[in-house]
């Protein structure tokens, strides 16, 4: 394939003082230029973003932009640039690039989309430099470039003659980058769809300090911050005397509505926090989870709902229904719950800030803080630590944004750190939610109308209203509720779907029963009909959904009878991936017990193996914990679980066998890091069903009777 | 306030800090030995898992005091370049996700090594039931256990 450089792919070259190839490129350059012939004037205006340096000694670095989260981008870009590039993977460096909103347009981990956005770019990049490498060696030898050749950090003539990457780096800086690149066949592929170890590796299990709350200055003070013990309380007053006086404490201070405490470790700051005297004052409703309860229940009825999606006539298919079925379905809120806690580094200097910590939206967090403080952004610098664990929670800035108050208050460099129970009960959590369904199907057992009503606590749209089935169903309607809850909601790992897929898919096995169709079965039917006679908008490729359904069956053996063995099945597109899933369980003195967790996965093209099935197990544990325990309750505004002695997470005797198959379609590649999570909850619900006869419509699982391990 | 001489990772650490504070706060805040990671602070996720006299603690519960004559090993003395059987094996079976969780899963794990060369599937669970991996790495955990029991074997 031979593409053409259009002006955001531009390239630019230097070398540096030392020698050697410093290629950048527009690795997520917005397009602020209009097309056309690029000038020279307009050439020197554009940032090089990206950079791909070799240097004489054969050492590749690559400068990696996305915050890493353990999802594994820090190991996967590279894998893609070296590809085209035919690099000697042994000799590539990763560096993580600090926040540079000049230069980096997508700086942020969340929605799966780092590799999709970047794909075609970063392999144009390889691509470019090794034909750079390839005309600086044809003209050493004086020989054409068409009998050249690149393998493994090497430029090799027809005749035998070979020279490294490294010897021929300084030379390629002067050759101009081509306009167009001849990109690999993807059947060529020798390192993308291999297994890499994950760049970090070695700094991690060497302890080394990569996290953000490993961070340290000169000088840096230790701080943490009282936030209101319930969603509703603000600060009345405090008194911190006692605290103030106590061992390694500098200072006491309060703004907004919280109370930090600062001093020169940790430990003492966690001492004197206990020592301040707090009083809250009632700002808002303090909500209870049994008010939550009712709530549900009146935006359900509620004749008021905002409708998503519309198709055909509702009304008249239930009316006309041979059956109507009908089922409610419920999950609590969620903390993240990351290994690492909230923590950010501040340092403000008066006209200029500096920043550390784990963010996966910087960006945001370099505005904020910018208006806060009446700044320019670039005042604002932000250096990138290594997540540990985020799962959406760290695409909030409040941690960030707090830390730089605190150190413009006390005009010093300070770090501060949430406690696990601050993390835990000043989360921004997985909103609660509620989803009314009701289907109508003919005496064949198709569906002729199906509605869904969702209604969250602070979710804004609790449904998605494309999915499927939608779009395989003549009459349909998708409508929501909403109540302003002064507890705070934002994204969790696969966001609305992590639950609504488990409550979508369960649904659909219901249905399916009341038909007499097989689970399977009904969803081939559905899918063929959305593919041959699609109703409204269709969103998802019917085939790509059958064909992780057809390899989910085959791995599992669906439908053979295997002795004691009782499955479930789900299937969810998200994030542009497609994943089924089967749960196999066991009726032990009848209770279910999951033994085993088959998972095909349409990903598109699986660029690093190894992570890959790791993302898809833990991603499979992740739904799997949450949907057997997750759970945080709340008694007047207060969440009633704060560490994991109440707050229940997935532990090791707990998670079943997983086998993961990825289908190779040689698809551009689409998310990875969440689509394997929201059909876990509906194929262990669905086995339940099977092993037992009874159906779960509220998580957690094991509050009603399920275990695990 | 008072002053320990600690022996970590076979060094002698000064600290000067009072006797209450946990060993992991110590670590992490007086020693700049920070791989030592703290994740919940009562002893329910193992992130702080040390050795200490050779037995996996949880240092976020540890007064200093109570250690103050033991010989103490933390993730950095494993071994330094990660050449230890067990941080090989986490590497070579690409363990970490976050990565956040894993220094207190080797510490366990190297533990349970040490006294029991080979163990089942279910002392391997029991020893590594008290370290939480939100990630979810479980599966490779288990595998990267029984690699390195058997890299210790050689
Ligand atoms: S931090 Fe010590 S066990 Fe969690
Ligand atoms: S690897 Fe992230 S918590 Fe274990």
């Amino acid at each position: 394939m031979s593409t053409n450089q259009s002006r955001r792919d531009f390239f630019k070259t230097s070398a540096t003082a030392a020698g050697g190839l410093v290629l950048g490129f527009g690795w997520f350059s917005s397009e602020a230029f209009e097309p056309g012939v690029l000038t020279k004037a307009a050439a020197d205006t554009i940032d090089f973003n990206a950079y791909l340096a070799i240097a004489p000694s054969g050492i590749i670095t690559i400068y990696s932009p996305n915050p890493e989260i353990g999802q594994g981008i820090k190991t996967a870009f590279p894998i893609i640039v070296a590809e085209e590039l035919d690099a000697d993977w042994s000799k590539v460096k990763v560096e993580q690039s600090p926040l540079d909103t000049k230069k980096f347009e997508r700086q942020l981990t969340g929605g799966s989309g780092a590799i999709r956005h970047s794909w075609e770019r970063l392999r144009k990049a390889g691509a470019t430099a090794r034909v750079m490498l390839m005309e600086a060696a044809a003209k050493k030898w004086s020989v054409p470039l068409s009998e050249c050749s690149t393998s493994k950090g090497f430029v090799m003539h027809s005749s035998g003659k070979k020279l490294s990457y490294g010897e021929l780096a300084t030379d390629a800086a002067q050759i101009t980058p081509p306009t167009t690149v001849k990109l690999k066949d993807k059947s060529n592929f020798t390192l993308i769809g291999t297994s890499v170890k994950g760049v970090d590796s070695k700094a991690i299990l060497t302890g080394k300090n990569l996290f953000g709350i490993d961070y340290k200055r000169e000088g840096m003070l230790n701080a943490m911050i009282q936030r209101p013990p319930a969603f509703g309380l603000k600060l009345k007053s405090f008194d911190a005397t006692e605290a103030k006086k106590m061992p390694g404490i500098t200072d006491v201070v309060s703004f907004g509505n919280k109370v930090a405490i600062v001093g020169k470790t940790t430990w003492e700051v966690m001492q004197a926090r206990k020592a301040v005297k707090i009083e809250w004052e009632k700002e808002k409703d303090l909500e209870s989870s049994a008010d939550h309860d009712r709530i549900f229940k009146e935006m359900l009825n509620s004749t008021t709902a905002t409708v998503h999606r519309k198709d055909g006539d509702i009304e008249a298919a239930f009316k006309n229904a041979y059956k109507v079925i009908e089922a409610e379905y419920q999950c609590p809120f969620l903390p993240h719950s990351p290994m690492e806690p909230m923590n950010f580094f501040a340092h403000f200097k008066g006209d200029s800030i500096e920043m550390a910590g784990p963010s996966q939206t910087p960006q945001n967090a370099q505005n904020q803080i910018a208006k806060m403080f009446n700044i320019a952004p670039e005042k604002v610098t932000i250096e990138l630590t290594r997540m540990g664990g985020g799962f959406g929670r760290r695409l909030n800035t409040d941690y960030a944004v707090e830390a730089a108050e605190l150190s413009s208050i006390i005009k010093a460099p300070v770090k501060v750190t949430w406690s696990r129970e601050d993390d835990t009960a000043g989360g921004i959590y997985r909103p609660a939610v509620r989803y009314r369904f009701k289907a109508s199907i003919d005496k064949a057992g198709n569906i002729t109308g199906y509605m869904l009503h969702g209604a969250g606590m602070n979710a804004g749209n609790a449904t998605r209203p494309d999915n499927f089935p939608v779009g395989a169903i003549e009459n349909t309607l998708i409508q929501s509720n909403d109540h302003k809850s002064p507890i705070t909601t934002g994204p969790w790992r696969a966001p609305i779907t992590n639950f609504l897929a488990y409550a979508e898919q369960a649904f659909l096995d219901e249905v399916a029963m009341a038909g007499g169709k097989d689970p399977i079965q009904l969803r081939m039917e559905l899918l063929e009909k959305a593919q041959k006679s699609p109703v409204g908008k269709l969103t998802y490729e019917p085939e790509r959904f059958r064909e992780v359904i057809k390899l989910a069956a085959d791995k599992a053996g669906w439908g053979k009878k295997k002795k004691g063995v009782y499955q479930g099945f789900s299937v969810y597109f998200s994030h542009a991936s497609y994943v089924a899933q089967i749960a196999e369980m066991a009726n032990v003195k009848g209770k279910p017990v999951l033994k085993k967790v088959y998972a095909a996965v349409d990903c598109g093209i699986v660029i690093n193996e190894s992570s890959a099935q790791n993302q898809v197990y833990g991603a499979i544990v992740d739904g799997l914990g949450h949907a057997m325990y997750g759970n945080l309750t709340f008694k007047d505004g207060a969440p009633q679980q704060d560490n994991f002695n109440k707050y229940r997470l997935i532990r090791y005797n707990e998670v079943p066998d997983i086998e993961v198959h990825f289908v190779k379609n040689g698809i551009d590649p689409t998310g990875l890091g969440e689509p394997a999570l929201p059909p876990t909850g509906g194929a262990i619900a669905n086995a339940i069903f099977k092993t037992t006869g009874k159906r779960l419509y509220n998580q957690p699982f094991s509050e009603q009777g399920a275990t695990l391990g | 306030m008072a002053l320990f001489n600690l022996k970590i990772n076979g060094k002698t650490y000064k600290a000067d800090v009072d006797a209450n504070t946990p060993l992991l706060w110590v670590l992490r805040d007086h020693l700049d030995l920070v791989g030592t990671k703290y994740g919940c602070g009562m002893a329910m996720c193992g992130a702080c898992t040390v050795h200490v006299n050779g037995e996996a603690t949880r240092s976020c519960v540890v007064p200093v005091s109570n250690v103050s004559n033991a010989t103490i090993t933390t993730v950095e003395g494993l071994s330094e370049t990660g050449t230890h059987p067990v941080q090989e094996a986490w590497d070579e079976v690409d363990v970490p996700q976050c990565g956040y969780c894993q220094a207190g899963q080797m510490m366990t794990a190297s533990a349970l090594l040490a006294k029991n060369a080979n163990p089942s599937d279910k002392e391997i669970e029991e020893a590594m039931v008290g370290n939480i991996c939100r990630c979810g790495t479980y599966h490779r955990i288990h595998d990267a256990v029984k690699l390195a029991a058997a890299k210790m074997k050689k």
